[in-house]
């Protein structure tokens, strides 16, 4: 199960990009378990200092930006994951 | 019970308990005081909107969207970093603000990333006093309604006094080891899509828009300034065509699109310059449906729309609401609100020590939401604050807020927190005396 993590202090762009990475999930239609990161510290353990930040198994793969659904899914199933 | 949880709902039950308990009922109804109040934020509402929203508040947030979508916070964050040079770090920290801290809720995950993984609390502590003061937002709404001279003190006293608290913050924990964080700052590589003068060019001409636009008609009907106030629109559509040439020729918007646009703008400015506000309205929605429906193929124009869209819809509402508290509590100028003018003449009338400090201590506690000091102010001033309380609050007021020191306190522990909040109150009385001395 791939584990998405949204870091952000709590802000309208944070709760608009975990809304989207909703969305992209249920679009796969894959198992992900979420989790909001709103301490600033333990965002600052990521080294992600533009909120809000995206990060997928651990890994972080946007900050700043509030990506779109569709950008999301790229993100999650990259185009060599063969499926 | 989780007390770190629970203090704030319990603080503001006993807050609303306390003021219940005392209400002045009678007294306010014998002096008419909150029917006066219920007048007053409404005059001041209207003023708002007659005044400010059209020619301040549309141009400034098309600029601020375009701070977002094209200023690259990477390219600032690098002149920050752990390698930066010191001396550099200062200078960029403390005026990086004007483009990096938009909206207030960036700062604190800005100002921990240089602290922890940067250039260290120096730089950090010079970005977190300056950023809410200098962003483009506060700046211009300053400027326009308290005046070009606030707008001008603010700006220069939060950069001048930002450097001072962070060579001071770095002098008195030099000892310190920090333990930096492992994580080296993941700070994406800065696409660069435009050369530096472009941008600059662009911007410039924005501003350019926003500040003849609202150029006040001065004192003194003779000079310079007169000169330029007759000159005003037409300064206006010269910057507004220089915007145009520059959308077409680096930002790939349609030459049919842009001439289809302007032709209505155009007519108008023409055949009713005596209502220049109507060619202005017909150029922020044409420039809103170029960049909203813009085809080139990154995107960019479409993302400045929407960044400029949000800002407004998160910024309008907590505008409003601030305009409308502030008049009710406090009154236009010349006008009583709620509270009697007597109270703050009282308590930081004039430019006196313990004016100033007043107004330090009372601002660096005080939340206001974004922009909303502004409003603010104005009742204040107008109730017969001095204007060096009036710049101490305006220093003292966005950089700190019992919200915000709790979460420093968490990034950087009690004893800088104290000495940090205590810096900025001395710092923004000290500034607050100089200028009432000045200006007063």
């Amino acid at each position: 199960m791939k584990k998405i993590q949204i870091l952000g202090t709590g802000c309208a762009k944070c709760t608009q990009l975990a809304a989207n990475a909703k969305e992209a999930a249920q679009v796969l239609g894959e198992e992900v378990e979420f989790e909001k990161v709103t301490s600033i510290n333990d965002i600052m353990k990521f080294g992600v200092m533009t909120t809000p930040g995206l990060a997928i198994d651990g890994q972080v793969v946007s900050q700043g930006k509030v990506l779109k659904p569709d950008q999301i899914m790229k993100l999650m199933r990259p185009v060599n994951a063969g499926e | 019970m989780n007390w770190s949880k629970e203090w704030k709902p319990l603080a503001a039950i006993i807050t609303v308990f306390i003021a219940c308990y005392y209400l002045p009922v009678e007294w306010l109804r014998q002096s008419q005081r909150v029917e006066n109040a219920l007048w007053e934020s409404l005059h001041l509402v209207k003023w708002y909107a007659q005044e400010h929203v059209l020619l301040c508040l549309v141009p400034a947030f098309f600029i601020a969207g375009a701070v977002g979508v094209f200023v690259s916070q990477a390219a600032v964050m690098k002149y920050l970093g752990p390698k930066a040079n010191k001396f550099l770090a200062y200078g960029v920290a403390s005026v990086s603000g004007t483009i990096l801290a938009v909206c207030s809720c960036t700062i604190l995950p800005l100002f921990a990333g240089i602290y922890r993984m940067g250039a260290g609390l120096g730089p950090a502590s010079a970005f977190l006093y300056s950023g809410p003061a200098i962003n483009i937002l506060a700046i211009v709404l300053t400027g326009v309604v308290l005046g070009p001279q606030m707008g001008i003190a603010r700006a220069v006293g939060a950069v001048v006094f930002a450097v001072v608290i962070g060579l001071l913050m770095q002098l008195f924990f030099r000892r310190e080891e920090l333990e930096k964080v492992e994580a080296a700052a993941a700070m994406p590589e800065p696409e660069v899509t435009r050369p530096l003068w472009q941008n600059a060019l662009y911007f410039g001409s924005m501003v350019g828009i926003l500040v003849f636009a609202n150029w006040g008609k001065p004192a003194d009907p003779s000079g310079l300034w007169q000169l330029i106030y007759t000159a005003k629109w037409i300064m206006t559509g010269l910057f507004a065509l220089a915007l145009a040439a520059i959308l077409v020729a680096w930002f790939k918007v349609g030459k049919w699109r842009m001439l289809i646009v302007s032709l209505p703008v155009a007519l108008l400015a023409f055949t009713l310059p005596s209502h220049p506000s109507l060619a202005f309205v017909s150029g922020a929605v044409g420039l809103s449906f170029l960049t909203a429906t813009g085809r080139d193929e990154n995107g960019e124009l479409r993302e400045w729309f929407s960044t400029t869209w949000d800002f407004a819809k998160k910024i309008l509402p907590l505008l409003f609401w601030g305009v409308l508290i502030a008049g009710a509590l406090l009154g236009r100028p010349e006008h009583e609100g709620l509270i009697p003018s007597a109270w703050i003449a009282g308590m930081v009338g004039g430019n006196s020590l313990g004016a100033n400090l007043f107004a330090s201590v009372a601002g660096a506690f005080m939340y206001f939401a974004t922009l909303t000091e502004v409003p603010i102010l104005q009742g204040l001033i107008g109730a017969g604050m001095g204007k060096g309380p009036a710049l101490a609050l305006l220093l003292a007021g966005p950089a700190l807020s019992l919200p915000s020191m709790l979460v420093i306190h968490s990034v950087m522990g009690i004893k800088k927190t104290v000495v940090f909040v205590s810096l900025v109150i001395v710092m923004a009385t000290i500034s607050g005396l100089i200028f009432g001395t000045l200006f007063g």
